[in-house]
């Protein structure tokens, strides 16, 4: 015990740390990066690919047909059946970043670096994953095409829909046991209509039957409108409410105000 | 001790006379203590330290064109202010590091306000610190307390008016008039209270979903269609797929000319469609459809609406509070400071296949009361 | 020989400029004017008094003065605010600038505050300003406040200002949340649902208090202008009007200061209010409306154009109150659900009514309380001018962290949502944390206080006796070294040797001399041991005798050579020659005199 303490502080242990991590994370790109993939010529070809793909890729958890795993244990996530989930659902899971997972954890967080393949190989994934079974299509380009919707009737369907979640700006909140809903600022109008007509992990789903493909444009205006709008009152301390109002209040403003008192009352030189 | 000690009194000593001090041994090493007094001797005031601009007339000229320079920022801050008012666009946005896009008129008219005041403030801040005297000045304080002939002089003269009124000598007077006093304040508090409000009467109790109140004073339900909120369009039951969460409202709640957010506050559901093997509670089977079961919406802790639905653990969270609901169990609490389920709204399928209420809820909806198990 | 046997310790220093100079040449300038007023009100005895006021200067002193001027602010920017703002919740279809809300339903009170941020030029400015300022009155309050206990300035003369203070603490946050409830928005409006849910959840009248509140059932039309009326004419009249009371008894009493050279129980030392603090006071009124202004020129604040119009439907995922209402609101986030009982067919909500209706009465009463009762248990009745340095009362201190760092947990529980995100935690194990902690944390914070303050007066305890260290090293002729410690100068040891050395109450026997049993010996028995409790480990200030002793038989490396000493028992020649006795002739006298 008291040999491992001392050993703690000896100056190699962050260069030995510094490699294992750096180990750690080449093994784990190995066994996740993209594999060289050929252009699709056809659908069929392109579902072969996928499927390809598939397996290299998403199996470990999803199964090598994509019959899913049994779920880890407690709150943790791994591998759901995919048939019936669709194209929307791959194209949103891969497309933002979410798939493939590191590990099973508590959430799939949007990937940092975006996707980790290229549209081409989403698209040969997705074919693969709706051959498993029907499921939500992706959208065609004029469904997600906001730029005649009403922003304004967007905000109220927000309002009731995604803001208790969501948060009024689409700064994200939190759910329970370590879940949260993310910031929307970054999702793309894409993204955003899959999800939607898809649900993922938490996120419930709101298909055309209950949120019409209008209803859905209209709440992508009001997201971009909001994202893309100036702040009108300066600096919007992450959009988060009254918290960080309070916190600015007391770390900055009343640093302010007390830097000026000490000022006032040191004498002069 | 008295209670009226003067002030000053260096009291509360371990020992009051010199010579007996308890003095400790362990640091100092020292028995007794030498006959020294036990408390050091305040050393008046410090030596004056002279500023800059007193040593100087170099120096106080350099403060005097800070303090100028100081106030003519104010000047140009308020000059900007009143020009920046005129002159931008309202509507305009400037770019600002770190801040990103805001409101130009905000940003100009607010600083430029900022600067005429703190160019006022600190300049006379400036001016008190280097010109103005900075030798300490020592007023003298008194006991708060009067003196004893002015405190006998009030309890005297308190006295004599009582003699004069003869108070004491006329209880008739004495007692009407306590009484008088002590109950002259509640017309005007009868008619604050009376007239703030209406008596809530069973009014937690009922929702829209109960039905209009007919002359006789009681709800008449009949079968209302759950609709969407805020779209107010009647909801199929083939709409709702495995893993939708729908907000809704009783159907004509939201056609109303008045009363709306009243009727929202109480009759607000949420309907959510999960495997139907999920669901643990019969009665929860029962009073739902194929999977999909209605709650109410309004939180049974201090009614927030909780709306939000995870439909890979069915849970349901207040944003409020953090009351989770397991939806496969009947709304049970598993964790916040709620203490009841979410009451369930009992729901069918028309014959035009439509989601109907079968019945109101079967219970008062949102924050718990003291009369709520007997309304 | 010494300084203070030439003059009292709170005099002056020759050369310093008296406190009232003579009459100047200046009379005749003001005469006009000044003149005509005095004619007829006879003021100029009391304005003349009152402008050679004397005030210390210290930057914590400046704290009220925050929350003053904030309040002012507040006033100010509040009065503009009321020529646009329509205090109705009757409906209207938005049609302004801001093209977001276009075409929908709101009340008037939110499309009118919509209006003042986009539509009425410098409008936003003005809102902004106002929330700013309110936010940094209540944190200048609470701030001001533990500047007060802290340094015991709530001691007799002063029980009834801080009494006053309480109130208006209270007070602001009643108003605070009164004003930030009338855009309607949906933040705000989630609130006073939350708030009429706390008015339901009181026992037996909880309905009723409900529907008298609100007019009927929640929303309703009567709460946004009865709240207006609450927050414009009610509660600001009482504010003015205590906060007034509050200044007048400051004037009354005179400031206190911090202990010091020259600084007495009885005398103020500091600078008059002509001309230097009309300067430093009225210009830092400048100053706060200007830093104010500058956070409202940079920083938006309560945006209520994003939040949208209020509908009890919809909800946004971090619902919180304005800060001041977090402790309240975190209060009942981390409260275990089994409070809520059934009695015989009722609903006794305490789930609800304990944080909700119960804490902030409980709160202030023991702050307003504590004065009373720490005056009972230390015995001390005599009047207190002069502030303790925090850690020379070790408990006050470790009771204050104590306290506040339950008020904490109150307060950050509230943002346990917050946290959650932001720090990529679980929200359950958050609130468990808190529920945990509002038993542990404030108990470590008392004890470690308790501690921190024991050791820095021992440290100023060591610094009097054995000097500062030089980082001289000196080699003795026998080959040893050893460090030499140079002295304090008078002014500094006296700040570290000024305060009185204190024991707790010993407990008188509980039978007399003859054997018979005293009566209330239960209620002495508590105060002593209350007492015991209060002064447990106290450490008392350095006497003369022992710095004497120190520098006489302290160890080599310890000596401090005489003629860096300039006190006047060290620079006593058979003092500092080692002996122990110094003249009778000299009489040392401590300052104030002895006890009655």
């Amino acid at each position: 015990m008291n040999a491992l303490a001392a050993r703690r502080r000896h100056p190699a242990v962050l260069t030995v740390l510094l490699l294992v991590a750096l180990v750690a994370t080449g093994c784990a790109y190995a066994a996740f990066a993209p594999k060289p993939a050929q252009a699709a010529t056809a659908d069929a070809d392109q579902v072969a690919q996928g499927k390809k793909l598939f397996q290299a890729n998403c199996a470990t958890c999803h199964g090598l047909n994509g019959e899913g795993t049994k779920t880890g244990t407690g709150d943790q996530i791994a591998g759901p059946p995919l048939a019936g989930v669709g194209a929307a659902a791959v194209d949103f899971q891969v497309g933002t970043g979410r798939m493939p997972m590191a590990a099973p954890g508590v959430q799939a967080a949007q990937g940092v670096k975006g996707a980790q393949f290229t549209q081409t190989q989403i698209d040969q994934l997705a074919a693969y994953v709706a051959s498993l079974g029907p499921g939500p299509a992706i959208p065609a380009a004029a469904d997600y095409d906001y730029s005649n919707a009403d922003a304004a009737k967007g905000g109220e369907l927000f309002r009731v829909n995604c803001a208790m979640c969501h948060n009024f700006a689409g700064s994200g909140g939190a759910l329970t046991r370590g879940k949260y809903a993310p910031s929307l600022a970054t999702v793309s109008p894409k993204h955003i209509y899959e999800i939607l007509n898809t649900g993922s992990q938490a996120m419930p789903v709101f298909n055309d039957t209950n949120l019409s493909p209008d209803s859905k444009r209209e709440i992508i205006a009001y997201i971009k409108t909001i994202h893309t709008e100036p702040s009108p009152g300066g600096l919007k301390l992450g959009s988060m409410g009254p918290v960080s109002e309070g916190l600015f209040a007391w770390v900055f403003g009343l640093a302010l105000l007390i830097g000026f008192a000490v000022w006032l009352g040191n004498k002069s030189a | 001790m008295s209670d009226h000690d003067t002030p000053g009194g260096e009291v509360a000593r371990t020992d009051g006379e010199f010579g007996a001090t308890a003095v400790r041994l362990d640091e100092g090493h020292v028995i007794g203590d030498g006959g020294l007094p036990d408390r050091f001797e305040n050393p008046g005031l410090e030596p004056h330290q002279q500023r800059m601009s007193d040593q100087s007339e170099a120096g106080a000229k350099r403060a005097e064109k800070q303090v100028a320079a100081l106030f003519s920022l104010s000047i140009i801050g308020t000059i900007v202010f009143v020009v920046a008012y005129f002159a931008l666009d309202a509507h305009a946005y400037v770019f600002i590091p770190g801040i990103g896009d805001m409101d130009y008129s905000n940003a100009v008219l607010g600083t430029a306000l900022a600067f005429s005041l703190l160019g006022i403030g600190l300049g006379a801040v400036h001016w008190a610190k280097t010109l103005m005297p900075d030798e300490e000045i020592v007023e003298m304080r008194h006991p708060m307390r009067s003196s004893d002939a002015a405190r006998q002089g009030v309890v005297d003269t308190m006295l004599d008016g009582a003699e004069g009124s003869q108070i004491n000598r006329r209880p008739l007077i004495k007692y009407t008039l306590g009484g008088a006093l002590g109950l002259f304040a509640i017309p005007l508090g009868l008619q604050l209270v009376g007239g703030l409000g209406p008596l809530p009467k069973n009014g937690l109790s009922l929702t829209y979903w109960n039905g209009p109140i007919g002359p006789d004073g009681k709800p008449h339900f009949k079968p209302l269609r759950l609709m969407r909120d805020p779209e107010n369009t009647a909801i199929k039951v083939s709409d709702v797929t495995v893993g939708s969460v729908f907000h809704v409202q009783p159907e004509g709640l939201l056609d109303m000319d008045s009363g709306v957010l009243e009727a929202k506050a109480k009759a607000s559901v949420l309907l959510m469609r999960l495997p139907p093997d999920t669901i643990t509670s019969r009665k929860e089977i029962a009073w739902g459809h194929d999977g999909i079961v209605a709650y109410s919406k309004i939180c049974t802790h201090v009614g927030c609406p909780v709306g939000l639905y995870e439909q890979n653990t069915h849970h349901l969270l207040c944003p409020c509070h953090q009351s989770t609901f397991d939806v496969t169990d009947d709304c049970r609490v598993i964790f916040g400071p709620a203490k009841r389920p979410l009451p369930q709204l009992k729901i069918a399928v028309d014959d035009e296949g439509y989601l109907i209420a079968t019945q109101p809820f079967r219970e008062a909806v949102g924050p718990s009361f003291w009369e709520r198990g007997s309304a | 020989m010494t300084t203070s046997a030439a003059r009292p310790a709170d005099g002056l220093r020759a050369g310093d400029v008296p406190a009232s100079p003579p009459p100047s040449a200046g009379s005749k300038k003001l005469g006009g004017v000044a003149g005509w007023v005095d004619d007829r009100t006879g003021a100029a005895g009391g304005v003349g008094y009152l402008m050679k006021k004397v005030f210390p200067d210290h930057w914590s002193f400046m704290l009220g003065e925050i929350a003053m001027y904030s309040m002012i602010v507040c006033l100010l920017s509040g009065v503009f605010l009321t020529f646009w703002f329509v205090p109705s919740a009757g409906e209207v279809v938005y049609h302004g600038s801001y093209a977001p809300l276009q075409g929908v339903t709101m009340s008037d009170a939110y499309a009118s505050t919509v209006h003042i941020s986009f539509d009425i030029r410098g409008g936003l400015i003005i809102r902004q300003i106002h929330h700013w300022a309110a936010l940094m009155f209540i944190v200048a309050v609470s701030a001001h406040m533990f500047r007060v206990f802290f340094t015991g300035a709530f001691r007799k003369p002063r029980e009834i200002n801080w009494v006053i203070g309480c109130i208006l603490s209270m007070l602001a946050i009643v108003e605070g949340f009164a004003g930030y409830s009338l855009p309607d928005d949906l933040l705000s409006g989630t609130g006073l649902r939350a708030a009429e849910g706390f008015m339901q959840s009181a026992p037996i009248i909880g309905s009723y208090l409900a529907y008298f509140v609100f007019d009927g059932p929640f929303p309703g039309e009567a709460i946004i202008p009865r709240l207006y009326s609450v927050h414009v004419l009610l509660i600001p009249a009482i504010l003015i009007g205590l906060f007034t009371a509050h200044i007048v008894l400051v004037a009354l009493q005179k400031h206190t200061q911090f202990p010091g050279p020259g600084r007495t129980n009885d005398n103020v030392v500091g600078y008059p209010v002509m001309p230097v603090y009309a300067a430093k006071a009225g210009g830092f009124f400048f100053i706060v409306f200007g830093a104010i202004a500058l956070m409202a020129a940079l920083v938006q604040i309560n945006p209520i154009w994003a939040y949208g119009p209020y509908d009890p439907s919809p909800v946004t995922a971090g619902s919180q109150p304005d800060w001041y209402m977090g402790f309240a609101d975190g209060a009942l986030r981390i409260t275990p659900n089994w409070f809520e009982f059934d009695i015989l067919g009722f609903t006794l909500s305490l789930n609800i009514a304990l944080g909700a209706l119960l804490l902030i009465p409980v709160m202030y009463g023991v702050a307003m309380a504590y004065p009373f009762v720490e005056r009972w248990i230390t015995g001390d009745t005599r009047e207190h001018h002069l502030l303790d340095r925090p850690r020379n009362a070790p408990t006050r201190t470790a009771l204050g962290m104590w306290a506040l760092t339950t008020y904490g947990v109150f307060m950050f529980a509230a943002g346990n949502d917050i946290i959650a995100i932001k720090f990529g935690m679980s929200i359950n194990d958050i609130t468990h944390f808190f529920q945990f902690g509002l038993f542990i944390l404030p108990l470590i914070a008392f004890w470690a206080t308790r501690r921190i303050c024991l050791s820095l007066q021992r440290h100023d305890r060591e610094k009097v006796l054995h000097g500062r260290e030089s980082g001289t090293i000196i080699r003795t002729a026998q080959g040893g070294y050893f460090e030499r410690h140079s002295g304090l100068d008078p002014y500094e040891q006296w700040t570290l040797v000024q305060h009185e050395p204190v024991a707790p109450i010993e407990l008188e026997p509980a039978v007399d001399e003859n054997g018979v049993a005293r009566p209330a010996a239960r209620k002495d028995r508590l105060r002593a041991r209350l007492s015991h409790f209060y002064f447990r480990d106290v450490v008392n200030p350095v006497t003369p005798s022992e710095l004497a002793a120190a520098h006489h038989d302290g160890q080599q490396h310890e000596a401090i050579e005489a003629q860096a000493l300039s006190h006047s028992i060290e620079a006593d020649p058979e003092s500092a020659s080692g002996s122990m006795h110094v003249e009778e002739g000299s009489e040392p006298e401590p300052t104030g005199g002895h006890g009655h």
